[in-house]
């Protein structure tokens, strides 16, 4: 009996200091509160460093202003945003017909998804219909597109990878590449790569060192300007989704514009990604 | 007046240590809880017997496949391949450690197997990725090294700490007597070691090789650097994904069913591992009677 009003002594005591914990944290927050404005985005792991960028160099000029970011994909941001759980949802693919009916999608950059090989490779250039039969495994040896009599070795990415969901869906491949690996990240791509003379895989154009070589597709090879022209194929749109109809906050709205002026340019760049054309 | 408020603290000591080992099983509880019930609802969902047995893995397709039994084979093969590599060479260099070796050269060895014990699994992983993964590629002439092979091959160093250091303790732990009567019979020393000392250290090594599948079934970083991650049915020289590796690679970007089947896949593998903690604490009570 003793023993059990001892137990019930402890856990209250150590709960009681708990909740003290609490209440100071709380009534910590509401001081610091009234003079920062928070906007928080959601969204696309690979527009981390594109809003990585703008944020910091947001944030230096606007002190009291912070911007957050939850990398969580872009299904899972565009979720967010509809829900009302952040202010802008970042998106690495366009908005789906059914999204579009309460969301729009406002371009802020370009990403351009570039098809490397090994640098012992010879191949210089493929076409798009080339690349998605060497991925669904109708092309199985170099020597079918003119290098070396060696089988193809398919390095992709995990399936739900904003990159892979680009190339796949650009490439008309969805769902039917037989990828010999799938890794977890653009670095592990471009490192498979670089190590396996056989090897193909796609990263995106930011990324991509010297350490591997990308081949130009549709005899365009990917840069700033082909991308913004067009005449890549290969590209894709990073996508700032907000609430249609519903008013962003001011300091959402000021940060929104801030991304999407041409004072934002540099930044993209800088972030590997290319600027739109205005 | 003192011997009570001494009481009063021993109570209070006794309580609070109380709560530090409840502390422990709470988080048991709500961990097996927290599996049961995000795992169970994606079973149910997609059916026990199609995830179980299923051959295909297509979770982002327009019809998708939660089929998992590639990714249970290849844990299963996987584990049973670096048993098979590993076991042998950890036991025979605990036996070299306790018994063969100069006082010196022992504990250097001792002292780099808890070293390999203390190397994190993702530098395993990088490790395998560099040297390992293009070395196969090159000796046995196929075009990618990323395979289940590779995987064997690192898996099978990773258990070798577990395997040495229980198996060491094991055979030290082996009576004096036995050997000297060994010895005094006419014996050889090697005679000696392999006749009388592992087999009375046998469930001691049993457990060294318990604890080490145990180590390599629930390995995630390492082997994802190493075996190319596609979800195929297991080939040794093919690409394949385990269970560890499944949940890992795929849960970032995950939702929806997809994400819970995930949570599935992280049930088996508990499941495995439980069955696993079964073995060894019967293997533990054996030894004890």
């Amino acid at each position: 009996m003793k023993k059990i009003a001892g137990v019930i002594l402890t856990v209250s005591l150590i709960l009681g200091v708990l909740v003290g914990c609490s209440e100071q944290q709380s009534s910590q927050v509401t001081e610091t509160t009234p003079q920062q404005s928070t906007v928080s985005t959601d969204g696309s792991t690979s527009m981390e460093k594109v809003i990585g960028y703008l944020s910091e160099a947001y944030m230096e000029e606007k002190k009291d202003t912070k911007v957050t970011y939850n990398p969580t994909g872009s299904g899972a941001g565009i979720q967010a945003v509809s829900e009302g759980r952040c202010d802008i949802g970042l998106s690495s693919r366009d908005l789906k017909d059914e999204e579009k009916a309460n969301l729009t999608g406002t371009v802020v950059a370009i990403d351009g998804i570039a098809v490397i090989v090994n640098n012992e490779n010879p191949i210089e250039n493929l076409s798009v219909e080339q690349i998605a039969k060497i991925y669904t495994g109708e092309i199985s040896n170099w020597k079918e597109v003119g290098g070396d009599d060696q089988a193809i070795v398919l390095i992709g990415r995990e399936a739900a990878s904003g990159t892979r969901d680009g190339f796949e869906s650009i490439t008309k491949t969805t769902d039917k590449c037989k990828y010999t690996q799938e890794l977890t990240s653009t670095g592990d791509v471009i490192q498979t790569v670089s190590s396996n003379p056989n090897a193909i895989g796609y990263a995106s154009l930011a990324s991509v060192k010297d350490s591997v070589k990308m081949i130009k597709v549709d005899n365009v090879s990917p840069s700033k300007e082909t991308i913004q022209n067009g005449s890549y194929k290969i590209q894709r749109n990073f996508v700032l989704v907000t609430k249609t109809g519903s008013e962003l906050s001011s300091a959402a709205k000021d940060f929104f514009e801030f991304a999407t002026s041409s004072a934002a340019d540099e930044l993209i760049e800088k972030a590997g990604a290319i600027p739109v054309v205005r | 007046m003192r011997k009570s408020r001494l009481k009063v603290i021993e109570k209070l000591m006794n309580t609070f240590f109380m709560v530090c080992g409840i502390a422990a099983l709470a988080f048991v509880i709500i961990i097996t809880a927290f599996l049961l019930v995000s795992g169970i609802p994606a079973i149910k969902e997609i059916c026990f017997v199609k995830f179980i047995c299923g051959e295909v893995w297509k979770p982002t397709a327009a019809e998708p496949m939660y089929g998992i039994l590639p990714f249970i084979s290849t844990s299963v093969f996987g584990t049973l391949g670096a048993i098979i590599i590993g076991v042998p060479i950890g036991v025979l260099s605990a036996i070299y450690i306790a018994k063969a070796a100069p006082k010196k050269c022992g504990t250097a060895l001792k002292s780099a197997v808890e070293l390999l014990a203390g190397i994190p699994s993702v530098v395993y992983g990088l490790v395998g990725m560099i040297v390992i993964v293009p070395f196969v590629r090159e000796i046995f002439n196929i075009p990618d090294g990323a395979n289940l092979f590779s995987a064997i091959i690192v898996l099978s160093i990773m258990i070798l700490p577990s395997v040495i250091s229980v198996s060491e303790t094991a055979i030290k732990a082996v009576p004096k007597e036995y050997e000297e009567g060994s010895l005094a019979l006419g014996a050889t020393k090697t005679e000696t070691t392999f006749k009388i000392v592992v087999p009375a250290a046998k469930s001691g090594i049993m457990t060294s090789v318990v604890l080490g599948i145990g180590r390599a079934i629930g390995e995630a970083m390492a082997v994802m650097m190493v075996s190319g991650n596609a979800s195929n049915m297991p080939k040794l020289f093919g690409s394949v994904r385990f269970l560890t590796t499944a949940v890992a690679s795929e849960m970032s970007y995950s939702s929806g069913l997809h994400r819970d089947a995930l949570f599935s896949i992280a049930l088996v593998l508990f499941i495995f591992i439980l069955i696993i903690n079964l073995i060894l604490n019967f293997g533990i009570k054996e030894k004890k009677r």
